[in-house]
């Protein structure tokens, strides 16, 4: 029968477990019931905190890991020469997927949404500081960044604040660490007022002989303690207790940590270096969220060996640390690492080098228990499974949103809208162009550095991000594209994931790119309403049927839930990143037409949907009707056919249909660096139906290529023979005009107007008076 | 011709310098580590662009103090090639190597865009002459906001030092300045990147005839040497 810990040196540790301070710390009374089986005796409050943040959500996955099963996490298709998955999601801290040739690329993505809403330079810097850890603690050296940001409308100071402070966030951390920010995507819609999700993404690249993994093996290894001290910053949720705990004044402790980029970039280049000497390193992990708490037991649990740790070696930035404090802290810019036994120089000889922390802090086990000692005594003693594998599993109850079956039966000839006439038309493009949704999102990235490590081909603004890796004495391209309509989400939850995946595809295929897998942040509200359980239910299963359909595994991503403003919920929101790789350098193509005399062709068809568009939001103030119907099997075919003429050197342009439409998608293939000119389209040949849908619809599977001249009948016979609709809708001119010819009317706009529209408006709006 | 780069804690666009002159101008290039006290054998020496030592305190302000810059002091007292890029060019400033400083950008914010810059007839290799009347090279920072006094400018400008200046000026740079080279002309600092600038895919090319210009300064006999 275990016997009870000895008292903690710190006396205010030694406070009797009440069902008030169960409750403080997110647990329920049954799982301070199981903890205490777990363990034979009632735990301490250490342990107490351990358990607190081992078994949330962000660390448990308890409310969503059963539908995270439904994921493919392999390849199906044998035949594939490369995109084999060689570490599984869930595995470890980011998934890896071998490229070819002996290389791989380690990519993940996770979020920060809430401390991003707090503080939101912090909180979007650290979380740019987590997802670079999590890819170089894989063993691969961190090259790009992209990052998914939903905001309220910009109208608002608070959003004009948090869109500032976010991007000035990302901005510090990823210019200063030198790793290039190459892309995303941004929307702003009330749903996110005051609750923001930054999601950041990183992707690394590691031969396959490089990979490292989070386990502790090997009874008597040293674990060493790298990196930045440990403070008191970023007790996380269970900040309170250290208000409680604590006599001092909480009011100088951030619940949001503090990163340190510089810090991060010796981090990186010591790691990388030690990892670089052969059979140094057994077993790495970052200390991300729960800190040495949650590093320590996923180590020991994976490794099936349990770590024993001395907290009075962990380096500390605070006096007067107690245990509590030390195993929960979120301080930034720490690893953990197990190394070989008897070769302890080694890496603090390296460390050393570049003026760092490596401490020696405790040592592998065979008991299969995370025993923490302080001050002689022991605080903490878990088996380590405990906290990782068997943390509750709850399967939530699911209810569909009241009004949805409704809305998706919206039709615009029911509603009596009118549709557009010439006037309307006129002024609806610039009125979309200047939405900050689909506006350029120029003032942000300037702001990021893109073009650091000199490899970014095809940098942010266009339909993916294509960067050049190294790879020894060769090379290749890496393409990625983020996407997640979260308007199309809460209308039809299903169908706006499959589209989220849908047009990743297609922005890979637009720019010349294979796709090889997926990473995926689910951001939704609480999952005790079951009508958020609800749409996270159906969204997971709209990835996971996508995901099987195009044979894209998942390697890995991130769950936030409890993302809830004052109005309610957020919009449901899967933000979905595809990284591919293009395959010959030619093949790189943007969505810029390179000047006159290209003719478009618009493949898939014609729009014909209105429900969920940004039109219907922009110009009617409507978020409304059904999604926009999605067949995958046509988009199959629609990103072959584009790849084929690609590499067929057919195609000088290539630009998605997706907010705002035809339209929209017309204009920003227009607004490329270099020369004005124009473009001109005739669609009055398009069945007559309605002009709204046909000039602004949002029909998914569409994709408007400008073919190089001579090559239109060659495009045309292909997409025939491909069974893709295509039409010849017009041509690039010289000039500075957009015409446009509808089956009702003809419209034109100058070009120079519509992109001054475009490409300041976000500008205009966070123009900050007497600078500039 | 040997080059060698220098490396900081915080340097990040090491390899951005090294692969300029190593892959682009096929060049034998190494790292020099900031804790050396000697360049080796060098006839270029590259300060690279980054955040060293974070660039807490003032950009440059810390890694002026560092072993490989008394080095970099003396090779430049006897009239080696010295070319500080971006950080590279604040920590010259910082060390007293060129003169002026450079503050945060007038907009407050980081840049990276790529910028149009007016060559100016500075020296035999750096002119309109040799290297066309502009040039196009991507910035990323966002302390680039050139300062100097009256009287120093008004030395730059009569001892032609400045070298190129912004078309569109994007840090709020006095007189337009993004680059500057000492009085003797060995010393050369620039806020854009010639180091982002000679891929195929890069904006431009002009980053490998500006390199080519630079060692030109010293090394007559290299101007107009194609690349490896």
């Amino acid at each position: 029968m275990p016997v009870p810990l000895p008292p903690n040196p710190d006396p205010i540790l030694n406070r009797p477990i009440t069902p008030e301070l169960v409750k403080k710390h997110g647990l329920l009374p049954e799982e301070l019931s199981l903890i205490e089986r777990r363990l034979g005796r009632t735990p301490t409050l250490t342990e107490l905190g351990i358990f607190s943040v081992m078994w949330s959500e962000h660390c448990s996955y308890k409310n969503s890991r059963p539908l995270l099963k439904g994921f493919p996490t392999e390849k199906q298709s044998p035949a594939a020469k490369y995109g084999r998955v060689l570490v599984k999601a869930g595995e470890e801290n980011a998934g890896i997927i071998d490229i070819g040739d002996g290389w791989a690329v380690a990519f993940k993505i996770e979020s920060h949404n809430h401390p991003s809403a707090i503080e939101p330079f912090e909180g979007a810097a650290t979380g740019v500081g987590g997802i670079i850890r999590d890819i170089f603690t894989m063993g691969a050296r961190p090259v790009l960044l992209t990052n998914s940001l939903r905001f309220g409308e910009l109208g608002s100071p608070a959003t004009k604040r948090l869109l500032r402070g976010v991007v000035a966030g990302i901005a510090h951390y990823g210019n200063c660490v030198g790793v290039p920010t190459v892309g995303g995507d941004v929307y702003f819609d009330k749903s996110y007022e005051g609750n923001p999700l930054v999601n950041a993404l990183c992707l690394g690249t590691l031969r396959h002989d490089q990979i490292r993994l989070g386990r502790a093996t090997g009874v008597g290894n040293p674990v060493f303690y790298v990196g930045a001290a440990t403070g008191r910053d970023g007790l996380g949720g269970a900040a309170f207790a250290s208000k409680e705990l604590s006599a001092e004044s909480a009011s100088d402790r951030p619940a949001v940590q503090k990163g340190d980029p510089f810090m991060e970039k010796l981090l990186i280049e010591a790691c990388l270096e030690m990892m670089a000497v052969p059979g140094l390193v057994v077993g790495i992990q970052d200390m991300g969220a729960a800190g040495l708490t949650c590093s320590t037991c996923e180590t020991a649990s994976r490794g099936g060996a349990g770590i024993e740790l001395e907290l009075d070696r962990v380096p500390q930035r605070e006096t007067g640390m107690n245990s509590y404090e030390i195993m929960l802290s979120e301080s930034q810019e720490r690893m953990l690492v197990i190394v070989q036994k008897g070769r302890e120089r080694e890496i603090e000889e390296i460390f050393a080098k570049w003026d760092l922390h490596a401490a020696n802090i405790g040592t592998v086990t065979d008991t299969g228990r995370m025993v923490v000692k302080q001050g002689g005594s022991v605080v903490a003693d878990i088996p380590a499974a405990t906290l990782t594998d068997e943390a509750p599993v709850y399967h939530r109850e699911a209810r569909e949103p009241a009004g949805l079956a409704a809305s998706q039966a919206w039709t615009p000839e029911a509603a009596r809208l009118p549709d557009l006439d010439q006037t309307g038309a006129t002024d609806a493009l610039p009125r979309l162009l200047a939405h900050p949704t689909i506006a350029s999102k120029r003032w942000l990235y300037r702001q990021y550095d893109h073009m650091v490590q000199h490899g970014t081909a095809v940098g942010p603004g266009s339909d993916a991000a294509v960067v050049r890796l190294r790879l020894g004495e060769s090379e290749k391209f890496v393409a990625i594209s983020n996407d997640g309509n979260g308007r199309y989400c809460a209308l039809n939850p299903h169908r706006g994931a499959l589209i989220a995946m849908a047009e990743c595809m297609r922005n890979l295929a637009c720019t010349g790119a294979v796709p090889l897998a997926m990473t995926d942040n689910l951001n939704f509200g609480n999952p005790y309403k079951p009508e958020s359980f609800f749409q996270l239910r159906e969204c997971v299963r709209g990835l996971a049927d996508a995901c099987r359909f195009f044979d894209i595994p998942v390697v890995g991503g991130n769950v936030s839930l409890y993302n809830e403003s004052p109005e309610g919920s957020i919009d449901p929101t899967p933000t979905v990143a595809v990284v591919g790789l293009v395959e010959n350098e030619a093949d790189i193509t943007t969505q810029f037409a390179p000047g006159p005399g290209a003719r478009l062709v618009l493949l898939g068809g014609a729009p014909t949907e209105l429900g969920g568009s940004q039109f219907l939001g922009i110009v009617h103030g409507l978020k409304t009707g059904d999604a926009p119907a999605v067949d995958l099997a046509a988009e199959a075919r629609l990103h072959g056919l584009l790849l084929g003429q690609i590499r067929a050197g057919r195609i000088a342009a290539a630009h998605d249909l997706s907010e705002g439409g035809l339209l929209v998608a017309v204009s920003e293939m227009l607004f490329g660096p270099g020369k004005a000119f124009g473009a001109s389209l005739d669609l009055a040949g398009f069945a007559p139906t309605r002009v709204d849908a046909l000039l602004f619809g949002e029909s998914q599977g569409r994709v408007l290529v400008a073919v190089r001249p001579g090559n239109e009948e060659e495009v045309l016979a292909a997409a025939a023979a491909a069974g893709v609709p295509a039409h010849a809708v017009g041509g690039t001119v010289a000039g500075g005009s957009l015409a446009v010819a509808t089956p009702r009317f003809a419209v034109s706009w100058n070009v120079a107007d519509l992109r001054r529209s475009w490409e300041t408006s976000i500008e205009n709006a966070m123009r900050r008076p007497g600078l500039e | 011709m040997r080059i060698s780069v220098l490396q900081f804690p915080g340097s990040n666009c090491d390899q951005d310098a090294y692969h300029l002159f190593a892959s682009g101008l096929g060049l034998p290039t190494r790292y020099v580590w900031h804790k050396s006290d000697t360049l080796g054998d060098a006839d270029l020496v590259v300060v690279p662009g980054g955040f060293s030592y974070g660039d807490y305190l003032r950009c440059g302000a810390i890694a002026r103090f560092s072993p490989v810059m008394a080095a970099v002091k003396a090779f430049a007292a006897q009239g080696g090639l010295v070319l500080g890029i971006c950080n590279g060019f604040q920590i010259l400033c910082e060390a007293g190597l060129l003169p002026g400083a450079l503050i945060r950008n007038n907009s407050l914010e980081y840049r990276c865009i790529t910028c149009e810059l007016k060559v100016e007839d500075s020296t035999p290799s750096l002119n309109p002459r040799v290297l066309g009347p502009s040039l196009r090279l991507p910035i990323g920072h966002g302390e680039g906001n050139f300062r100097i006094d009256e009287a120093g400018l008004a030395r730059l400008v009569a001892n032609r030092q400045v070298i190129v200046r912004y078309a569109g000026n994007p840090n709020g740079s006095l007189d337009d300045i993004a680059g500057i080279r000492s009085e003797r002309g060995n010393v050369i600092g620039l806020m854009p990147h010639p180091d982002r600038a000679f891929e195929r895919f890069h904006p431009s090319q002009d980053g490998l005839a500006f390199a080519r210009a630079v060692l030109a300064t010293r090394f007559p006999e290299n101007l107009g040497q194609k690349s490896a």
